[in-house]
């Protein structure tokens, strides 16, 4: 997994829609990098390009004009189906309103990525999903469906859903947006660890100054520009270099 | 996704709404199962048309007066220059202008009451000579045939047919008995054998001879070579030499009917064979007809389907855009909703075609409005019905999963 590259690495990313006769600029020249192993936050109000910035790093929408390198792979030139394979291959996304199948178990909310990316065995599947499952605390909810567990239950599935793959990027998307203060506290938790002991670079989309506090980079939007790029302190020490001695 | 990974998903999907899976699949089962009992209605009664007409014989050849063209004239004027007479029965005889005639039976035709004592019945009545009880293929129960000396002679003798028989004198044998027709007084010298189900069903007959329904039914005049006939029964000498006989028949009639070579025959023709061709041409139609009908409710139990997959692709909106995010390709979402609408189309085609079955095999021999009907399943159209079914799913479903696969994935995920 170890890369010379930057994890991401945005160039003058320009992403502009067209809204009747109005062209509206949702990210003007954006250049950024980010390293493997980082947490970052994204922050700023609504419109300000995060989430057009999210969808950019997902692989789920194309800039306009400018540059995307994700891990070494020019991403902007990609074909639809190239696109999915990225996305299926290098990303774990986690959503705000956790988007799991409802009528599906949690077991086999998290096999999804799996089936389609081929190569697993149904029981290579069940295997992997149990691990992530495992590895988020919800041994004892393999069989429940989304309906019978609590928001942050239901968001911790949607992080092993991210992680059954084990990709190097996890985007998240306002992942505490819908959940209470105790349930927020232990997503962040959970995405601190999976950044300190499994080296997994965390991106996260958020409104909640507090989450963005627990990260170790925020990058501030407005108006579909970086107005502020700043690293935060975090009082238990954790070091860019420890987690990539251990990749 | 591999195929079988693509089943279980669709499968899941669709029975995650059975009531309304059923339903939709209700509309595929009724469609199929119409097609498979149609056409087995119909391949039935083609059958069976076909093998009354087979048991004629197939070297029976009629001959009957009038152009092909003046018989179908909107105003009728055939005239009565068409007529073939007994002296042109008399002539396909001749050995050497119709070698290949085997058999020569005319026949005219009378109708009228029958009466014996206060019973009393309507009759088809038709004059005969000795050799058509053997170009009909038919045969005797009681007593005797028409002979030729009873032609000769204009004999009053007659030969009933078996239902005739059992209406005027029960279960008796009426041979000997006297019956009036026209005021005649006739004695049933036999009775003929009941051919039911037969497409010329004599029980309803009388035969008399060709004379006296001429001269003493009729009131007709003349010579006895100028007797009018409604129609020849020709026998040819075997199957095979069918065609032939047809020829010499031609040749010798339009030499005594003096047609010039550019004349068009003034009879015609029919083979055995020309018979089944029209009547399995009118048969197959039929056939085309109730297999369209069935057809059409196959055709809108499919439009069922694919209204079901477009309020699914909606519904599933944002379904799909989470398959999408986690790596699902455009052709992955296409399989997808493509095969869910296959599963249904496929199943209810399954369903369709074990009950059209059973619709045709308990319907068969059933009676409607005093006729059998006779059912012939054949596994072709069977096969055939649960493609159709299969191409239904696949051309109704497409649509819809086109739909479901150009959802853009970041729109889908926002969806509510």
């Amino acid at each position: 997994m170890t890369s010379t590259f930057p994890a991401i690495q945005l160039e003058n990313v320009v992403r502009e829609f067209h809204v009747g006769t109005h062209v509206v600029r949702a990210l003007d020249s954006i250049s950024l990098t980010i390293e493997h192993g980082e947490m970052v936050a994204i922050i700023g109000p609504s419109g300000s390009g995060k989430s057009t910035l999210m969808n950019t790093l997902g692989c789920l929408d194309q800039p306009t004009s400018g540059s995307f390198v994700l891990n070494g792979q020019d991403v902007s030139g990609l074909s639809d189906n190239q696109l999915a394979e990225t996305r299926s291959r290098q990303l774990g996304f986690v959503f705000q309103s956790y988007n799991l199948l409802p009528r599906e178990t949690a077991l086999s909310n998290v096999e999804l990525p799996l089936k389609y990316s081929g190569g697993y065995s149904g029981k290579d599947r069940r295997s992997a999903a149990k691990t992530a499952l495992d590895r988020v605390g919800l041994s004892e909810r393999y069989d429940h469906r989304p309906m019978q567990m609590s928001g942050g239950e239901q968001q911790r599935v949607g992080i092993a859903r991210a992680l059954v793959k084990n990709p190097e990027l996890i985007l998240a998307d306002e992942p505490t947006g819908n959940l209470d203060t105790k349930s927020s506290a232990e997503v962040i938790e959970m995405l601190r660890s999976l950044n300190e002991e499994d080296g997994k670079t965390i991106v996260v989309v958020t409104h909640d100054t507090e989450v963005a506090e627990a990260m170790n980079r925020i990058i501030a939007f407005r108006d579909g520009r970086i107005v502020e790029d700043r690293s935060v302190d975090q009082p238990t020490p954790t070091s860019a270099s420890v987690d990539s001695s251990k990749q | 996704m591999n195929a079988a990974l693509l089943i279980s998903t669709a499968l899941a999907s669709v029975s995650a709404n059975k009531l309304r899976a059923s339903l939709t699949l209700l509309g595929i089962v009724i469609g199929v199962s119409s097609v498979i009992a149609m056409m087995a209605v119909g391949r039935g009664a083609q059958v069976s048309v076909t093998s009354r007409i087979s048991d004629l014989g197939t070297d029976l050849i009629t001959v009957s007066p009038g152009a092909e063209a003046l018989r179908f004239a909107f105003f009728g004027g055939g005239g009565n220059s068409d007529v073939l007479s007994l002296a042109d029965a008399l002539a396909l005889k001749d050995d050497v202008f119709a070698p290949d005639v085997r058999l020569v039976a005319p026949e005219n035709s009378f109708s009228g009451s029958a009466i014996v004592g206060s019973e009393n019945t309507f009759v088809n009545g038709v004059g005969v000579t000795a050799e058509y009880l053997e170009a009909r293929n038919l045969s005797m129960e009681y007593g005797r045939n028409i002979s030729n000396i009873d032609v000769e002679n204009t004999s009053l003798v007659a030969v009933l047919g078996s239902e005739i028989s059992e209406t005027l004198f029960g279960q008796q044998n009426p041979v000997g008995a006297t019956m009036k027709i026209s005021e005649r007084e006739f004695t049933i010298v036999g009775v003929m054998e009941s051919q039911e189900g037969t497409i010329f069903n004599p029980d309803n007959s009388v035969l008399i001879p060709i004379t006296t329904a001429h001269y003493r039914i009729n009131n007709g005049k003349g010579l006895f070579d100028s007797i009018a006939v409604s129609s020849i029964n020709v026998l040819a000498r075997s199957e095979n030499t069918v065609d032939d006989a047809r020829l010499d028949i031609s040749t010798v009639l339009r030499l005594r009917h003096e047609l010039a070579a550019d004349d068009e025959d003034d009879f015609l023709i029919t083979t055995q064979q020309d018979t089944i061709e029209t009547l399995e041409g009118t048969q197959g139609t039929f056939v085309i007809l109730l297999g369209s009908i069935a057809g059409i409710s196959l055709l809108v139990g499919g439009i069922g389907v694919m209204n079901i997959m477009l309020v699914s692709v909606t519904e599933r909106t944002r379904e799909i855009g989470i398959r999408r995010a986690v790596g699902a390709k455009r052709r992955d979402i296409l399989f997808q909703f493509v095969t869910e609408a296959i599963l249904m189309t496929f199943a209810g085609g399954i369903l369709g075609v074990v009950t059209g079955w059973a619709i045709a095999y308990f319907g068969n021999g059933a009676t409607v409005d005093g006729d059998i009907i006779e059912t012939v399943i054949e596994t072709h159209i069977a096969v055939i019905a649960l493609g159709v079914s299969v191409a239904v799913g696949l051309f109704f479903g497409i649509y819809p999963a086109v739909r479901a696969a150009s959802l853009n994935p970041i729109e889908a995920l926002r969806h509510e």
